[in-house]
């Protein structure tokens, strides 16, 4: 019965519950909204810098983490690559060399870093190939072809099939020079990444850099399951303690860290809003227990201990607060749900380019989780029941023998 | 059997730094099926002396004995629960649950004994019926006129069969028509079932139907006249 009088009471005063009933709403839907539009862009980062650019492990020579010089490979990565491919949680591996180049057009130069591949293997592990804008990948050239960024070719003013010279410092430390002819151009959603990142065939730069076959500098691994990230990076690191393993987590301290404290702020805009909402709560309720001050004086005197008023005040406030918290749910939801399919295009809104400047896509699709739909629940119910608290408050203090003969 | 006594009680009020005497050395007592009207002026301690009787006030002096139980023995919760099981009342302004029908409002207070929903029906069913109100179990107390609504409050102090009901000025708001209706109601109940009923009034015709009428003058007693005795 006490449910059913909590829903009564809630709509005695139906404009009054309609106004805070539609700020809960409009509250809740805001921070909904706003969590699953961040979730959503902060997961496609993450996707983004997972299957783009670092994969979820890599393994390099701790000296190359200290000094990156191409001398510092990793000897017979080909047969440890193999080993790796072999474990269960692993989809795929793909070995690359890396050196940092100059690079050079008929107009301009540039500094980048030279990604050496072998593009089959590389296909299985990044989806470079498929953001290749203009041109084709690492194909249709037999000698040094060479795969640049768009954001690099616009630096650079050239377009595809143009030739360009790279210069580097070999593992002797003499200067090498290659021309290498521009197949293809591709764009990823992080220009910055685009700008730095040239990638050419393995065998190639192995050739012009001195380093030896069976050698590379780095091995990207892509798992099956990101859930067992923790686990088969520890396993790596054991079988291998000369090496460094390393989690995209590392790898792109920034992408971690936003995701790290994304719950934490979240959650904490969530709280902010909830607080305000908090002082409508109050008032409300304060409003509804000081107009029924008679009755409440009436149910003490027949009987209805304290321990009862509290509860009954508690829970027409948490009733109250979770019916406006559903609404936002709800709202929040099904807007969400809508635009996870169609999308948010950033595009046209003035400040898209920032967020593409820090690696973020502009086509943004909000994701909601389960989990914060409960923690965002047990907010509003804890919310509905710290603004009953003061009300309840009042209520106790009456004295049923006054409270009875009130006029109001 | 006695239901209540009342030995030797005082209620003092300082105000301004005047000690003001509500009730002034009042001993009273009533037997079970007693059909009483407290009576007497503005200010002349009527309702101290019933908030007093029905534990809402405690005396400055003196004790209140209801049913064997010593009142200033009963601290907090345990003076509440004291109240939800021996005591009924009926106010002046009705002061039903506007939310909640007929049926439900006469319910309430079994449910806050903790009473089966079943038992708590029927008893409430028959209760209004008694009342004369079983056509109108689910009407709403807006729906109800102050007579009907008097009734639902007296069906609702009967629900709990509390040890006497206390009535403070329950027909001051009603029509001469509902106030006769209502006093037969409660006389009947009185009569067939043995309730005891303490009224504070200041309505002549439930002087004339009162059994017993106390008048108290500046909290004192200065009558206290039995016109029958069942």
């Amino acid at each position: 019965m006490l449910l059913q009088i909590a829903w009564k009471n809630i709509w005695r005063n139906k404009v009054r519950s309609a106004v805070i009933l539609t700020a809960i709403a409009l509250g809740i839907f805001a921070g909904v909204f706003n969590m699953a539009f961040y979730y959503g862009m902060v997961e496609q980062r993450i996707e983004t810098a997972i299957s783009t650019e670092v994969s979820h492990l890599q393994i390099h020579q701790k000296k190359y983490l200290i000094d990156p010089d191409s001398k510092n490979s990793i000897a017979n990565a080909t047969a440890l690559a193999l080993d790796i491919s072999r474990l269960p949680a692993v989809k795929h591996t793909s070995n690359r060399t890396l050196v940092n180049a100059m690079i050079s057009s008929a107009e301009s130069g540039s500094g980048v870093r030279l990604v050496g591949i072998h593009p089959e293997d590389e296909k299985r592990i990044t989806d470079i190939h498929n953001r290749v804008v203009e041109g084709s990948y690492l194909e249709g050239v037999n000698r040094n072809p060479i795969l640049i960024g768009e954001k690099l070719a616009q630096q650079l003013n050239i377009k595809n099939r143009s030739k360009l010279v790279v210069t580097l410092q070999n593992t002797e430390g003499e200067m090498m020079y290659a021309s290498f002819r521009v197949t293809g151009i591709y764009r990823t959603t992080n220009p910055a990444y685009d700008e730095i990142t040239a990638f050419v065939r393995s065998t190639d730069l192995e050739t012009l850099a001195g380093i030896p076959p069976n050698h590379a500098h780095e091995i990207a691994i892509f798992l099956n399951n990101s859930t067992t990230l923790d686990a088969t990076m520890s396993a790596l690191q054991m079988q291998r303690p000369d090496l460094e393993v390393q989690s995209w987590r590392e790898l792109m301290p920034e992408v971690g860290l936003v995701e790290e404290s994304m719950d934490v702020s979240m959650y904490v805009f969530m709280g902010i809003i909830l607080f305000a909402l908090l002082f409508g709560i109050i008032n409300t309720m304060l409003m509804a227990v000081l107009e029924r001050r008679k009755e409440l004086g009436m149910l003490m005197a027949i009987g209805m201990n304290k321990k009862k008023i509290f509860g009954m005040i508690t829970f027409e406030t948490m009733v109250l607060s979770l019916t406006g918290g559903v609404a936002g749910i709800l709202i929040g939801g099904a807007l969400t749900l809508y635009l996870s399919h169609q999308g948010i295009d950033l595009t046209h809104w003035g400040w898209a380019a920032a967020y593409e400047s820090m690696g973020y896509d502009t086509m943004v699709y909000p994701i909601l989780k389960s989990h914060m739909l409960i923690r965002i629940t047990l907010m509003v119910l804890l919310t509905g029941f710290l603004g009953s608290l003061y009300p309840a408050y009042k209520a106790l203090k009456l004295n049923p023998a006054d409270a009875i003969r009130i006029d109001i | 059997m006695k239901v209540i006594d009342i030995k030797n009680i005082t209620k003092t009020y300082t105000d301004s730094e005047v000690e003001v005497h509500a009730v002034n050395g009042v001993n009273l007592s009533f037997e079970q099926g007693e059909f009483a009207a407290i009576v007497g002026p503005s200010g002349s301690g009527k309702t101290t002396l019933l908030n007093m009787l029905g534990g809402l006030d405690t005396p400055t002096s003196g004790e209140i004995h209801i049913g064997g139980t010593n009142m200033a023995s009963l601290k907090g919760s345990q003076l509440i629960d004291f109240r939800l099981y021996n005591i009924g009342f009926v106010f002046q302004a009705y002061n039903l649950i506007p939310v909640l029908t007929a049926k439900e409002n006469a319910e309430f207070i079994l449910q806050m004994q903790g009473i089966p929903k079943k038992e708590r029906e029927t008893r409430v069913v028959e209760l209004l019926t008694a009342v004369g109100l079983g056509d109108r179990l689910d009407s709403r107390p807006s729906k109800l006129s102050g007579g009907q609504q008097q009734r639902v409050a007296v069906a609702r102090a009967l629900a709990s069969k509390p040890k006497f009901i206390l009535a403070d000025e329950p027909t001051a708001n009603l029509d001469s028509n509902s106030t006769e209706n209502l006093l037969d109601i409660m006389e009947e109940l009185n009569r067939e079932e043995k309730i005891t009923f303490i009224f504070s009034t200041h309505d002549a015709r439930v002087v004339k139907k009162a059994h017993r009428v106390i008048t108290l003058e500046d909290g004192k007693i200065i009558s206290d006249e039995v016109k029958a005795i069942h």
